[in-house]
Formats: C-alpha cells, sequence, structure tokens
C-alpha cells in the first residue's frame, strides 16, 4: 500500500510570533522554522504502517519556497522513501495546496493519505478535508487511532465529546491529532542516508492549479492584552478577592 | 443577504453553539435560514424554529445523516448553501469537520472560528495559537465560516416561530459509515458555556488528585478542564483538553491549577473574564495573565480552598 504524506515548514512551535509595528503581516523574519507538529505526527504514522509491513511506500509532499526541502529531508529521515517539493513563491491558501494535493493523488494513487489536521501558523483546520471533497474520498479527521484492514480504514477521532470512531474505505484521508502516536527524532546515518533520497520537484503550474488567493488579509494585530494582576498571599485572601472585588464566586 | 446557518444537533435537542452562531449571522444582517441535518432530528427542527431572529428552518431527516458524516452532509449543505451568500457554522470538531468539505465542492476557501464581523466580506480571526489576531476579506461568491462560540453571545432560543420545511435530497456517498463512540458522561456543565471553569495540569499527578477538582466544580456549578499534559499523561479524557487544538473557553473565572501557561493552553482560556492560577512556581507564564496568582503547593491550596467555599 502506498501512503502519501503532506508536511507544512511553519514557525517552531516555541517562537511566540508577534504582528509587525506596520500591522502588515506577522514578523517571521529569521525564526525558527519546522515541520507542523501534526504534520511529524502524520509521518510517524506513515512510518508505523511501513514497519507493519500495512505500508509500502511513503511518498512525502511539501508546498513552499525552496526551503521547504529542508521539511522534506527531515520527514526522508524519519523513513519517507521519496518526496515531491510542489515549489512556489506564491502565497498557499488550503484551498490551493488541496487543489495540488488532489493532483498528486490523481497522479500517485494511493491507498492513504495522511495529513496534520491543522498547521499551527493558520489555524485553519481545513486542508484534508478539501481534499476530501475535491477526490471524492472519505476523510477520518483528528484521528488517535488509525486502523487498516480488510480494504478499509477504522479511524478514531477526538471529538467534543469524546472518541468517535468511523470506518472508511480505501483509498481514504486521515488527519492527525496530537494523541495519534508521539513522533521519533531522526538518527544521524538516516539523515545521510536522506540526503540521497529522490526529490521530485514540480510547480503548481505543472500540475494544472491556479493558486490565486481568494482572501485577502487586511491587517494583522496583537489580542487585546490583559491588565496585569495581583499575587495573593493565601487561600483566604483569594476567596475574599473573588467574592468581594471580582463578585465572580 | 442570505445566511445559511448550519445546526449543530444531537438529534434529540439542539447545542448552544447554534445560537452563538445564529448571533454571528445576525451581525452580519439579511435574512437567516437554519438547516438541521440528521436523522429522526424533527425535536432538533422544532427548537431551531424557535430561536429568535430564524425565518426558516430546513430539515434534512434522513439516515445518511444519522451521525453527520461529512461525505454525506457536505454535499448536502454545498446543494442547498449555494444559494446563500453565507453559510455559517459553529466552529466545534462537527463543523471543523463538515464545512471546509462543503467549502471546497462550492469552490471556496472557508474562514475558520471567526470572532467578529466587520463586514459582510470582511471578518476577523486569531492565527498562530492567538497570538496575532487576522482581519480577513473574502473574495468568493458564497461565504464558508466557522464560528469561534465563546466570541458571540447566544441568540434567543425562544420566541421564534420559524416556517419549517422538509428537504428531500439525500445524499449517501457510501464510503463511510459510523461505527461507535465513547463519548464522556458528566453531570457538570458543558466546558464551553459554563460561567466557571477550574483545569489541572500536569501537577496534579494523577487522575485520582482530580477529584479535588471535582469536588470544588460541584460546590461552584463548574466544568472541569485540563492541560494537553494532564490528557496526554491519561489523568484524564480528551474532551476536556483546553487549548489551541483543544476547547476554547471564555468562563467568568477560569482556576488553572498545576498549569504552566504554555502559549497553546493560553490559546484556549486567555478571554476568561477572571483568571486564577495556583501554581508552585513563581515564575510560571501563566502569572502573567492571572488577576490572581496564588503561588502555593496545590495540594495544600486547593484542598484549603474547598474548605473556605
Ligand atoms: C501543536 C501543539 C498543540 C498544543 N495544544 C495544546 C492545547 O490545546 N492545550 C494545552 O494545554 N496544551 C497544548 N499544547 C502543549 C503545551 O505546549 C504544553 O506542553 C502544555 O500546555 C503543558 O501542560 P501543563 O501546564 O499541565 O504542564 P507543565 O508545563 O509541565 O506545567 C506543570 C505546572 O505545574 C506546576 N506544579 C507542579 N507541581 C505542583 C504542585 N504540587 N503545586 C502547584 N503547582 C505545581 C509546575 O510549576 C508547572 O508550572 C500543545 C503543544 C503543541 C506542540
Amino acid at each position: 500500500m502506498k501512503v502519501l504524506v503532506a508536511v507544512k515548514r511553519v514557525v517552531d512551535y516555541n517562537v511566540k510570533v508577534r504582528p509587525k509595528a506596520d500591522g502588515s503581516d506577522v514578523d517571521i523574519a529569521n525564526v525558527k522554522m519546522s515541520i507542523n507538529p501534526f504534520c511529524e505526527i502524520a509521518v510517524e504514522e506513515a512510518v508505523r504502517l511501513k514497519e507493519k509491513g500495512v505500508a509500502s511506500e511513503i511518498v512525502v509532499v511539501s508546498m513552499g519556497p525552496k526551503q521547504c526541502q529542508e521539511q522534506i529531508r527531515t520527514a526522508l529521515a524519519l523513513g519517507a522513501d521519496r518526496g515531491i517539493h510542489v515549489e512556489t513563491d506564491a502565497e498557499l491558501q488550503p484551498l490551493a495546496v488541496a487543489k495540488c494535493l488532489n493532483a498528486l493523488v490523481a497522479k500517485e494513487s494511493p491507498e492513504l493519505v495522511i495529513m496534520g489536521k491543522q498547521s499551527i501558523d493558520g489555524d485553519n483546520n481545513q486542508t484534508g478535508q478539501m481534499l476530501g471533497a475535491l477526490s471524492g474520498l472519505p476523510q477520518g479527521t483528528f484521528a488517535s487511532e488509525v486502523n487498516v484492514a480488510d480494504g478499509k480504514v477504522a479511524v478514531t477521532r477526538e471529538v467534543d465529546g469524546g472518541l468517535q470512531t468511523v470506518s472508511l474505505s480505501l483509498p481514504a484521508i486521515v488527519t492527525t491529532d496530537l494523541r495519534l502516536n508521539e513522533p521519533r527524532y531522526a538518527k544521524l546515518p538516516d539523515i545521510m542516508k536522506a540526503k540521497r533520497k529522490p526529490v521530485e520537484n514540480v510547480s503548481p503550474e505543472d500540475l494544472g492549479v491556479d493558486v490565486a488567493p481568494r482572501t485577502k488579509t487586511l491587517k494583522v494585530e496583537p489580542p487585546a492584552q490583559r491588565q496585569a494582576g495581583i499575587k495573593v498571599s493565601d487561600v483566604s485572601e483569594l476567596v475574599e478577592k473573588l467574592k468581594n472585588e471580582a463578585k465572580v464566586i | 443577504m442570505s445566511i445559511l446557518v448550519i445546526a449543530e444537533h444531537d438529534n434529540a435537542s439542539l447545542k448552544g453553539a447554534t445560537l452563538n452562531t445564529v448571533t454571528a449571522a445576525q451581525s452580519i444582517g439579511g435574512d437567516i435560514d437554519v438547516l438541521v441535518a440528521g436523522a429522526g432530528c424533527g425535536a432538533a427542527a422544532e427548537a431551531a424554529a424557535k430561536i429568535s431572529g430564524v425565518n426558516k428552518v430546513l430539515v434534512a431527516d434522513n439516515a445518511a445523516y444519522g451521525h453527520q458524516l461529512a461525505e454525506n452532509v457536505a454535499p448536502l449543505i454545498a446543494e442547498i448553501g449555494k444559494a446563500y451568500t453565507h453559510i455559517l457554522a459553529p466552529a466545534t470538531t462537527t463543523g471543523k469537520n463538515i464545512m471546509p468539505r462543503a467549502a471546497a465542492l462550492l469552490d471556496v476557501q472557508p474562514i475558520s472560528d471567526i470572532i467578529s464581523v466587520e463586514s459582510a466580506d470582511t471578518f476577523k480571526r486569531p492565527v498562530y495559537a492567538g497570538n496575532v489576531i487576522a482581519t480577513v476579506q473574502s473574495a468568493d461568491v458564497t461565504k464558508v465560516i466557522t464560528v469561534r462560540g465563546t466570541a458571540f453571545d447566544a441568540a434567543a432560543g425562544e420566541g421564534g416561530s420559524a416556517a419549517v420545511e422538509a428537504v428531500d435530497t439525500a445524499h449517501d456517498s457510501g464510503v463511510s459509515s459510523f461505527v461507535g463512540e465513547e463519548l464522556a458522561k458528566s453531570d457538570r456543565p458543558e466546558l464551553t458555556a459554563a460561567k466557571v471553569v477550574i483545569s489541572g495540569g500536569r501537577g496534579m499527578q494523577n487522575g485520582e488528585n482530580f477529584e479535588m477538582l471535582y469536588k470544588i466544580a460541584d460546590k461552584l456549578g463548574a466544568a472541569v478542564g485540563a492541560s494537553r499534559a494532564a490528557v496526554d499523561a491519561g489523568f484524564v479524557p480528551n474532551d476536556m483538553q483546553v487549548g489551541q487544538t483543544g476547547k476554547i473557553v471564555a468562563p467568568e473565572l477560569y482556576i488553572a491549577v498545576g498549569i504552566s501557561g504554555a502559549i497553546q493552553h493560553l490559546a484556549g482560556m486567555k478571554d476568561s473574564k477572571v483568571i486564577v492560577a495556583i501554581n508552585k512556581d513563581e515564575e510560571a507564564p501563566i502569572f502573567q495573565v492571572a488577576d490572581y496568582g496564588l503561588v502555593a503547593d496545590l495540594f495544600e491550596a486547593v484542598p484549603e480552598l474547598d474548605g473556605k467555599l
């Protein structure tokens, strides 16, 4: 079974991002970039499926500028077999990414597509679902457990009320939640080996996709700041303040 | 302008988030219809017809929609929704699962998790775990939107008398099926709607110690939440997680116990009216957002608090 995994290059989750002073965009010059944490979980899941003998080949795809190759190489070091880089300097919105992925799904015919449920920059939580619509494939979103058997995949999903399990016919799309697995670290020899794995370079135009943005960001600003609070000395003072000052209990 | 609101419900009753979404629709302005898709969902449809400000309720009652499978519900929303200028749903796991799929069928770039309506085509939404608020304008003919419940008041659930109309089209993709669910049962209020929330983190050490928080919660009529670390460690189930990738809460009072205050946790609770933090580390970042901080060992402070309430 062939598995296609999508990974996104994003600002590292430890970086506290701030708007630029003129509010035109976020200030992310020279900050650390990484694989989106949810995408890392997607790569790990694919590698585990390969280790279990369920997956035979893992193709990793990333979209964006030249530097996305770093994230593709990281995924190759973690165990993906080959890479596809959809290279463009254009702004890619989730619909455009889903369209490019859909073209690659048509070309590669994977049995399973695994991707993160959201990227921690845009926090959109859209791309997997949109790929589902465009390809007509079923979706198992926010997955905390994935089991492939008998031409189907059972996906346990983290939903507001608890957990829900759905059964999807293959091929299918899975988007990962945080508790699906704990990603491994790449070992040095694997990082060296990853350098020799093949990475194909294509453009959105090659895939026949118009990536023109549909939404425009007019402004970015910091969220409303909270007023500095106080430290209370003990529980009695806390209860007194909550009763008489804040009047919330 | 004409707006279609997708109701969140369990066939028997409407979920509160639907009411907040109706308020968001009202701030856009125009006729508001509500779509109730489900199986045996007549009661939910009747409840929707009572929401004040709703023009018409469309009911798609079919076995295929029973468990809100995105493969079946999204084509229904796309088919009905294309007659509207806006399609809105709550930004719950159900809304997030279905709406992008419906949007792509309409060739629309959806807008997730809006916190304000600036105009009919312009909305504010948090990005980067809420560290940045973006103002976004959509050029699509139909606006497909999910709404953050805590950012909009609930519309009145009584007083309306909308017409109820049946929708006959059934979409059954046949590629997905519902297997089962494990839903948390609790007599406490729902996290996202509670007036008081008390949450525990890794500092709680285990699931048994959460009993201390449940006791206080029952005194205050509060819901109990948790950090990701507490959920990952198996202290409590996933539906209790508050944060960037968990639930977004904005109660009158939020009490964080043994939680350090990582940005991903703050993303889910920093719009609470009053924040209390109990943590033994006075440098913990949670104190930067706390109105009242208590530097103390939680195993002493929490039982004492319980005694004094
Ligand atoms: C992509 C991504 C998404 C994430 N999404 C979320 C999310 O939605 N929600 C979320 O919460 N996190 C999320 N996280 C995780 C987040 O980064 C933190 O790791 C997590 O919030 C830490 O939880 P914590 O505060 O309970 O644990 P810790 O950071 O370990 O803090 C424990 C705290 O307890 C205190 N403590 C310990 N013992 C005691 C005691 N006896 N008395 C008093 N205080 C004590 C310590 O001083 C410390 O401050 C996400 C991370 C990533 C990468």
